[in-house]
């Protein structure tokens, strides 16, 4: 088993009176896709949040390739490599695809030998290319974002941390607004990205989702981590017992069967 | 199925282009209308005033798309661009008591207004984009300070015995030709009879060929470079430039200051056209000049705007108001005129967005 990528150790966060996460452990190992599951409040966000420096931990560890890290903003996870898919995805809607997926980092070229210009072919190559890795098809990478459909917009929200080499992908409800066709799509990516190795986490309600792309679901109830099962091992009653508490779970975090 | 650029390209190309044109097209209709309507309209002279009419509403408008493209406003422009002319004024004058040649006070007085001209814009971008003021209200604040100041500086009178000099480079232009006899570059020839005089041809007004300058520069900035590309995408979602690295603060700051520096760039022609300084110089022309942006295609809630659109939307209010001079129609129709251009295109911007504000 290959060295795991994110290891949380104890990691716990208090807000006020009220205990969010409560001492959670949690492993993602290369090429692996992890579902968080639980029901609303259960604390999977504020565990992601604090994976991905949102929120300092107050207590607990984040390992990161083997080494503790501790950010001090979201902007210090991105350099590690931790790229987080937000429900609203963070483009600018204005803004083409190809301008999306450099936004921040934008190529540029010397003008009259000594002005920087933005240089348009570069950036239009090099998101073509990634998107063709991702096996994303989106008709012209001029069009502006707001023409796109909902699931191009999360495909090239997807490229954007790709191209900036994403060691640890984070998607929260990546499939929550999108049509089932453009569901489809999303987790067709997610298996394609899996199939290269990047590791994912998956916060979602979907059962049907978490089932057809992940290998571990981790089942969190009220900041708790209460189980982890293996995907194919386990059943969608189960987890659903799992999340809402009907499902007995003993100290070892197993279910009595 | 989402329309894409490629189909929009497809579906009726002329129509298409007249709608995402329609500014433009409007203009040349307005100025074919007055040219049948008007005496002389289309002379040399008069098209060159409608320049020389529509500088302070472009060089605000200027300001203003860069600062309406990141969702901001700023309404402190016009009385900037007072104390700009103000201080310009005021130095010209301290200078030339002090014994410098207008050569040198000229030029020094002009650095010093844009100088202090960015102040300004510092405060309101740093109230803006720091301490999160909203940027109605921060302009606000700093309409009636910098009119304050400039009252204060020029002691609630305009200010008079400016060099001579000052007005020359307000007011001539950078070529004269009279025809089969003379080109003069710069100097204005003398002792020209009444009947050359007649036929000279005076090209190109200094202060356009100053202000095109600073124009055609910071269109570059805005349409080419980086800073350009974040102007935009700050007004696109300033969550995804923060989220993108993108020094979103550091940003704002920088266009307001460029906001205010083309105020003070306008009040310092202001000077140098009227050899005088007034703190009211510019007191009309802030909301003129966004009715100039959002004619040209941008939309209050940021994102979108070119330069090339402001200037369409600057040429559309001087040509409107030259226009009804030549047609002698009561200056105060012009309000309407204006009022009702604004309420067309907002109305446009509104129902066909598709047709407006798209950058390539």
């Amino acid at each position: 088993m290959a060295d795991a990528v994110l290891q949380v150790r104890g990691l716990t966060k208090r807000f006020g009176g009220l205990t969010a996460v409560d001492r959670v452990d949690l492993d993602v190992r290369p090429g692996e896709v992890v579902g968080l599951l639980g029901d609303n409040g259960a604390g999977k966000s504020t565990l992601i949040k604090m994976v991905s420096g949102v929120y300092h931990p107050d207590e607990g560890q984040i390992l990161f390739q083997g080494r503790e890290v501790k950010m001090g903003s979201p902007m210090d996870a991105l350099e590690l490599g931790i790229e987080t898919l937000y429900q609203d995805l963070a483009l600018a809607e204005n803004l083409n695809v190809y301008a999306n997926i450099f936004l921040g980092r934008e190529r540029t070229k010397p003008f009259l030998g000594f002005i920087p210009v933005l240089d348009h072919d570069v950036m239009r190559e090099e998101s073509s290319k990634v998107l063709k890795r991702l096996e994303i098809e989106i008709p012209s990478l001029r069009s502006q974002i707001k023409n796109l459909s909902g699931g191009q917009r999360q495909a090239v929200a997807i490229s954007r941390s790709i191209y900036w080499n994403a060691r640890l992908l984070i998607m929260d409800e990546p499939t929550a607004a999108l049509g089932v066709q453009e569901q489809r799509k999303v987790l067709d990516l997610v298996r394609v990205l899996r199939g290269q190795n990047v590791p994912i986490i998956i916060i979602s309600h979907q059962m049907y989702d978490v089932f057809s792309v992940t290998d571990r679901l981790a089942v969190m109830r009220r900041g708790k981590k209460v189980a982890e099962r293996i995907t194919r091992d386990t059943t969608p009653d189960e987890v659903v017992g799992l999340i809402i508490g009907t499902e007995e779970v003993d100290r070892n975090g197993m279910a009595p069967r | 199925m989402p329309e894409t650029a490629l189909a929009v390209k497809r579906r009726g190309g002329a129509t298409l282009w007249a709608g995402r044109n329609w500014a433009f097209l409007f203009l040349i209709l307005e100025v074919a209308a007055f040219i049948i309507l008007g005496q002389n309209f289309q002379s040399l002279e008069n098209l060159q005033n409608i320049l020389v009419a529509c500088l302070p509403v472009l060089l605000l408008g200027m300001g203003e798309t860069f600062v309406i493209i990141t969702g901001g406003i700023d309404l402190s422009v016009g009385f900037v661009m007072g104390f700009g002319a103000v201080i310009c004024a005021k130095f010209m004058v301290m200078l030339q008591a002090a014994g410098m040649a207008p050569s040198a006070s000229i030029p020094l007085a002009a650095l010093i207004a844009l100088a202090l001209g960015v102040v300004p814009g510092f405060i309101n971008g740093t109230l803006v984009a720091r301490l999160k003021v909203p940027a109605f209200l921060a302009t606000f604040g700093m309409y009636g300070i910098a009119y304050g100041v400039s009252e204060i500086v020029s002691g609630n009178t305009p200010i008079s015995g400016l060099p001579a000099e000052a007005g020359f480079l307000g007011n001539e232009y950078i070529l004269y030709i009279i025809p089969r006899k003379l080109v003069s570059v710069f100097i204005k020839p003398e002792h020209v009879g009444p009947d050359d005089l007649k036929i000279m041809l005076s090209i190109l007004p200094i202060i356009v060929i100053i202000a095109a300058v600073f124009i055609a520069i910071f269109a570059f900035i805005l349409s080419r470079t980086r800073f350009g590309q974040h102007n935009y995408a700050i007004g696109g979602s300033q969550d995804a430039a923060i989220r993108a690295g993108i020094n979103v603060p550091r940003h704002l700051t920088w266009v307001y200051v460029i906001s205010s520096f083309f105020a003070s760039l306008s009040g310092v022609l202001y000077a140098l056209k009227y050899v005088t300084g007034r703190a009211d110089a510019g007191s009309a022309r802030m909301l003129d000049s966004v009715v100039a942006v959002v004619i040209g295609g941008a939309s209050l809630y940021g994102g979108t705007g070119t330069v090339k659109g402001t200037i369409i939307g600057a040429l559309i209010i001087a040509t409107l108001e030259t226009g009804m001079v030549n047609l002698s129609v009561p200056y105060h129709n012009r309000y309407i005129a204006i009022g009702v251009i604004l309420v067309i295109a907002v109305l446009i911007d509104q129902f066909f967005p598709d047709m407006v504000g798209r950058r390539e």
